[in-house]
């Protein structure tokens, strides 16, 4: 492809290059070129409702597969919708290359119809960000956008293009090679710590591993679960590791945090080693800082070294890729277990583990039942019962996400998608499009809330229109039950402003667009309509009434330490006649 | 605490913001900013004096180190290193303190850049420290007025560039085929 081209054309060809088969967009005035060139190429671009969406799209895309997510935005407006995928691509370290039309190059600047500083504005909602500003320059830009989003602590790249790069003829040569001097990314891992590391480990009494978003980011899923069973410790993956380790598998305990489980959390508190995969830290898990983890020497494996000692202090950090990190962890373990037993007293190990099924045996996650109403958990049950571990269900923001996230079993990595450091509601909807795209074998759940639900409505067009057989379940409790739950708790139950009333009648709304959607509010019919979505070949929406006033357990109110969570609802106080 | 960051940063466009921006992104205010630069025109040498929680000394560092654009970020607050900084002052006096102007301006080795029957302009560098010490000197003698540089500072250490090699793009060959999931 040496012969003259346009800039419109050179993208689509750097794209195809990067092996993307589809990207998600919303054209307008400056992206013109781009959509012309577009028309008759084999790249297949999909055409979402809103640009937050195709971003959202995007990392549903991302997520499920582990490439890069692409999503493509006019000037002005197009972008600025574009942010809030940005940050929460950012936060949750989801590889995206969002692609910005921008005015033509001589207008930027002169408050130019539909022109917004895209450039200034994503510089801290991504990993990096580009604005070309000559069409040699296009080809290398977009090729670096590339590499600094998938490699390292992946991240959103944005490539800002002005009008006229889109029209510019020029001559299009392969790029070859990409040269950022000031972009270090470190994967190895330093061999004396990892050593040492594996020493501690092995001498450990109470050893517990805390596996987060990076064992699934750097596909090490399979690793983790040697180091599990060559360790014989318990398991606790956050909310972005779920699926790094099977669900069922017995060293799994289940997720910590504010709506962890007691026994995750206990053994969070009570253990002598932590040894932390891939994970931040994140305010979420920890709770009271001081109080996190207070017996327990640190391992820290991450990518980034910025994120070691960030929020706790590491006695054995080590950064690097944490799949070969953890690949040179388990040899080393290996061979400390082929010059004899355990060299902790294996007495205390497993007390350790008695001591832990003791506290799963305390305080389960059950799945709550009624006979009068579904209760949400009753709801998660029954996804979980039909997925079998094996469906990818794309959840929204809020109470669902929790009970999803304590109930529904993984039995591999990519299959739980979720907004989890930004929390944006409007995630679930358009996250099972871009999910859907990238894996159309797989049976997709768009669980998400009432809330939710309605601030990616317009995406129900865009699931029509492709006919994607999405399974859209909305948990509906007719409020928004987060907010709620901590009104009722820490506001004296003053519920203000969460009441979500007048939701559409779900069959007319799914009617209108063309395909098939029911609501109920009785737990018997709860497993047969379920059923009845799954056997549906195309989309199907499926509005479930739930209890209104079910709050998630367990949890640790903000601000406390993470053991001392409560566990259930406080129990009304009988009164002496 | 304040912190002495010395950056060795590319010259291209947005730097500066994504640098000032890490910064503000934490609401730490900048005491100065110096940037200037290097032998090697694409590159330029950043000196920032920011006002830091000293627990989140290394945070702020790291941060800048991953920086695309951020070849190298050093914390020069401890280590050894010259700090250095030009203060201009015009200074209003009166005929008969002139001289007495012209001798404390020797003292501080400052060098006279103008001089009008106002006044003088004065150019003076040093420690920060110093150079607070000479403006409040100048004051006594009338309105002045000042422009200050702020710091910069250089490593009397030789602090090895670690810079990362290119590496080859691994590009797959167009497909001209449908994705699977056309249905």
């Amino acid at each position: 492809m040496s012969n003259l081209t346009t800039g419109a054309k050179m993208l689509l060809e750097c794209l195809a290059r990067e092996g993307v088969d589809c990207f998600f967009g919303y054209p307008g005035g400056v992206t013109l070129p781009l959509y012309d060139a577009i028309y008759d190429h084999h790249i297949r671009h999909v055409l979402v409702r809103h640009e937050e969406n195709a971003c959202f799209a995007a990392e549903g895309y991302a997520r499920s597969t582990g490439k890069v997510g692409v999503c493509c935005a006019t000037s002005g407006p197009g972008a600025t919708n574009l942010v809030t995928g940005l940050v929460d691509a950012m936060m949750d370290s989801i590889p995206i290359v969002a692609l910005t039309g921008q005015v033509t190059s001589k207008l930027i600047g002169s408050d130019a119809f539909q022109e917004a500083d895209t450039f200034g504005i994503t510089r801290s909602c991504t990993k990096h960000n580009y604005l070309v500003k000559k069409l040699e320059d296009l080809p290398q830009v977009v090729h670096e956008a590339f590499y600094i989003a998938a490699s390292g602590r992946p991240g959103p790249v944005l490539v800002d293009i002005p009008k006229d790069v889109f029209q510019a003829q020029g001559h299009y040569t392969p790029v070859t090679s990409i040269h950022l001097p000031g972009y270090k990314v470190f994967t190895e891992g330093h061999t004396g710590q990892i050593r040492r590391a594996a020493q501690v480990m092995w001498e450990a009494e109470r050893p517990f591993i805390y596996a987060g978003g990076g064992i699934i980011a750097a596909n090490a899923s399979a690793e983790l679960r040697e180091l599990a069973e060559i360790l014989d410790a318990p398991v606790v993956t956050t909310l972005m590791g779920l699926g790094g380790l099977p669900s069922g598998h017995p060293n799994f305990v289940s997720m910590p945090g504010m709506h962890g489980s007691y026994a995750a959390n206990m053994g969070m508190t009570h253990c002598d080693v932590l040894v932390a995969l891939g994970v931040r830290f994140d305010d979420r898990v920890t709770g009271r800082l001081a109080a996190f983890a207070p017996h327990a020497k640190v391992i820290h494996v991450d990518i980034d070294p910025a994120e070691i000692g960030k929020n706790r202090a590491a006695d054995i950090p080590i950064v690097g890729d944490v799949r070969r990190v953890l690949g040179k962890l388990n040899q080393t373990l290996a061979e400390l277990r082929g010059t004899g037993p355990l060299a902790g007293p294996s007495a205390a190990r497993q007390a350790w583990w008695s001591q832990i099924r003791g506290w799963q045996a305390e305080h389960p996650l059950l799945p709550v039942t009624s006979d009068s109403e579904i209760k949400p958990q009753h709801l998660m049950k029954e996804i979980d019962r039909l997925s079998a571990g094996e469906a990818i269900v794309c959840s929204d923001v809020g109470q669902h996400q929790m009970w999803a996230a304590q109930l529904i079993r993984f039995n591999g990595p990519r299959l739980w998608i979720n907004s989890g450091g930004l929390g944006a509601m409007g995630f679930g909807l358009p996250s099972a499009i871009g999910a859907q795209f990238a894996r159309p074998d797989k049976l997709v759940f768009a669980l998400v809330g009432d809330g939710g639900f309605q601030m990616s409505i317009p995406e129900l067009s865009t699931i029509a229109s492709y006919g994607l057989p999405i399974k859209i379940v909305v948990m509906n409790n007719g409020y928004l039950g987060m907010v709620r739950q901590w009104q009722e708790l820490f506001y004296n139950n003053r519920l203000s402003s969460v009441e979500l009333d007048c939701f559409p009648d779900a069959e007319k709304l799914a009617g209108a667009y063309g395909f098939k959607g029911r609501t109920i509010d009785k737990p018997w019919e709860l497993a047969s309509a379920l059923e009845e979505a799954v056997r549906e070949p195309g989309p199907y929406l499926l509005n479930v009434k739930v209890s209104p006033y079910e709050n998630v357990y367990p949890m640790v109110p903000a601000g406390g330490a993470i053991n001392e969570m409560v566990l259930a609802p406080p129990q009304p106080v009988a009164v002496p006649k | 605490m304040l912190l002495i960051i010395s950056l060795l940063v590319e010259n291209k466009p947005g730097a500066l913001m994504r640098i000032t921006g890490l910064l503000s992104a934490r609401a730490y205010n900048i005491e100065s900013l110096t940037v200037a630069r290097t032998l090697d025109p694409e590159l330029s040498r950043m000196t920032i004096v920011v006002d830091v929680d000293s627990t989140l000394r290394q945070q702020v560092i790291k941060q800048m180190n991953k920086l695309v654009n951020v070849l190298q970020a050093v914390d020069l607050t401890d280590s050894p290193a010259v700090r250095r900084e030009m203060v201009l002052v015009r200074v209003r006096t009166a005929q008969e303190t002139r001289t007495a102007v012209l001798k404390e301006a020797e003292i501080f080795g400052a060098r006279v850049v103008d001089s009008s029957t106002e006044g003088f302009a004065l150019e003076a560098t040093g420690d920060p420290e110093k150079l607070d010490e000479f403006i409040d000197v100048m004051r006594s003698y009338g309105d002045i007025e000042t422009t200050r540089s702020g710091v910069v500072a250089v490593s009397l250490e030789a602090k090895k560039l670690k810079l990362q090699p290119p590496v080859q793009t691994v590009l797959t060959d167009p497909r001209p085929l449908l994705p699977s999931h056309d249905r």
